[in-house]
């Protein structure tokens, strides 16, 4: 597992927020930030959101590891749509996704995946005599968060094990290797979770 | 008691099991055979994660096929990659999942866990995360999933495999103290000390069964 984008343990104001009110706030800060237009009032919940993580004092190092990771996919981002829509156009949309992204991040750090998950169950609770199973998608959640730390486990290993063999600038040296990986974790994944009970019920 | 009555099985052309007769009573059972011998396939078939395309397999009088959920809650099941069976973010929690449906409340639940994981060496592991366990404590931990459900049977499949010599010898001495049945799959023929029986596979037929002296020299003329 990558240390990037991992729960880091604290008590500051924003890892105390509820799980459950913190993933709304997310949300709704998402749905905001692609609804706006404007690149001041963009940059301005952009600097809120960097603000958010001074309060929930992440360290230094985390922080560089997500600004390099935002900045080479704001880069990528902003070259593309400046050809395609202009520098405008261009600076909305990299505002958006870099806000959208550094947010999402500050929520992972700062929240624990076992609270996410019992918030959802609790927040879905009401929908129960629909017919909706609260716990099953409270596993799901739980279980795609694992997979991000699952699959960036088995790039690294395949990207090692490319260079090993001097292939690091090869796309199907890395590409197929980690889909068969990917497609056998899936399998055992699911297997294990059958021979756990889950899908019985 | 599991009970293989002329079991069979073939991924499409490829004949991976045939006629394999066995009831299985012994409290400590191996399979043994090299790889592609059949032998995670046999021991999948014991709680219904792979079915017979022919015959039939029993555990406790109870079909896999047909009872599904009843034979999952007698048999307990261990892989051979730890990473693959670990679905919570930490120890506890992983271990707190197999009890979900045990009525007990959130809490109970995580206090049970901590006793689980402190009872096979894991103690003060309960709120760390899971994937930075040694492989190991892993695998302990998946052991510790497991057995929170109080199986009758433990399969395990080739456990030690990915474990270092230390934690293979630590793994087998708690797999020797357990109260289950267990079916072990391995190609590791140090584990088998104070097995009562070893099943011989060898292209998808029971070539050998025995005791694990006869058994183990036949393996070894098989694959010299």
């Amino acid at each position: 597992m990558t240390a990037d984008g991992w729960y880091e343990p604290g008590s500051s104001p924003v890892h105390r927020v509820p799980a459950g009110w913190k993933f709304a706030a997310l949300l709704a800060l998402a749905a905001a930030v692609f609804a706006l237009r404007s690149p001041v009032w963009l940059g301005g919940i952009c600097a809120a959101v960097v603000l958010a993580y001074g309060v929930a004092r992440v360290s230094l190092r985390r922080c560089a590891g997500v600004a390099r990771s935002l900045g080479v996919l704001a880069a990528f981002v902003f070259a593309v749509q400046w050809w395609l829509l202009g520098a405008d156009q261009a600076l909305v949309v990299c505002l958006r996704v870099v806000t959208a992204l550094a947010a999402a991040n500050l929520f992972t750090i700062t929240t624990r995946i076992d609270d996410v998950v019992a918030a959802v169950e609790h927040g879905l609770g009401p929908l129960r005599r629909f017919g909706v199973r609260p716990d099953r998608i409270g596993l799901l959640v739980g279980l795609t968060l694992q997979a991000v730390a699952a699959l960036s486990a088995i790039a690294a290993e395949v990207r090692e094990a490319a260079r090993a063999r001097g292939a690091q600038r090869s796309v199907t040296a890395f590409a197929v290797p980690f889909l068969v990986r990917t497609l056998r974790h899936a399998d055992e994944l699911g297997e294990a979770l059958a021979a756990r009970g889950e899908g019985d019920r | 008691m599991i009970e293989f009555e002329g079991v069979g099985h073939r991924y499409g052309e490829r004949v991976v099991l045939s006629d394999v007769e066995l009831r299985l009573a012994e409290r400590r059972v191996a399979f043994v055979g090299a790889n592609g011998s059949g032998k995670s396939t046999l021991a999948r078939m014991i709680n219904g994660l792979v079915l017979p395309t022919s015959g039939r397999v029993l555990v406790d009088g109870l079909d896999p096929a047909r009872q599904g959920r009843e034979v999952r809650r007698r048999v307990g099941f261990v892989f051979t990659n730890p990473d693959s069976q670990i679905v919570m973010p930490t120890a506890g929690e992983d271990v707190a999942f197999s009890l979900r449906r045990s009525g007990l409340s959130r809490r109970e639940r995580a206090e049970r866990a901590a006793e689980i994981l402190a009872e096979y060496g894991l103690a003060g592991y309960a709120d760390h995360p899971a994937h930075q366990l040694s492989g190991g404590q892993k695998q302990l931990l998946a052991l510790c999933a497991m057995l929170a459900l109080d199986p009758a049977v433990l399969v395990c499949d080739e456990p030690t495999t990915l474990l270092d010599l230390r934690n293979k010898r630590r793994f087998a001495e708690l797999l020797t103290g357990l109260k289950q049945q267990v079916v072990m799959v391995t190609h590791d023929l140090d584990l088998l000390d104070g097995f009562d029986r070893v099943v011989v596979l060898d292209g998808g037929r029971v070539v050998a069964d025995d005791e694990p002296g006869p058994a183990l020299r036949h393996y070894r003329a098989l694959v010299t």
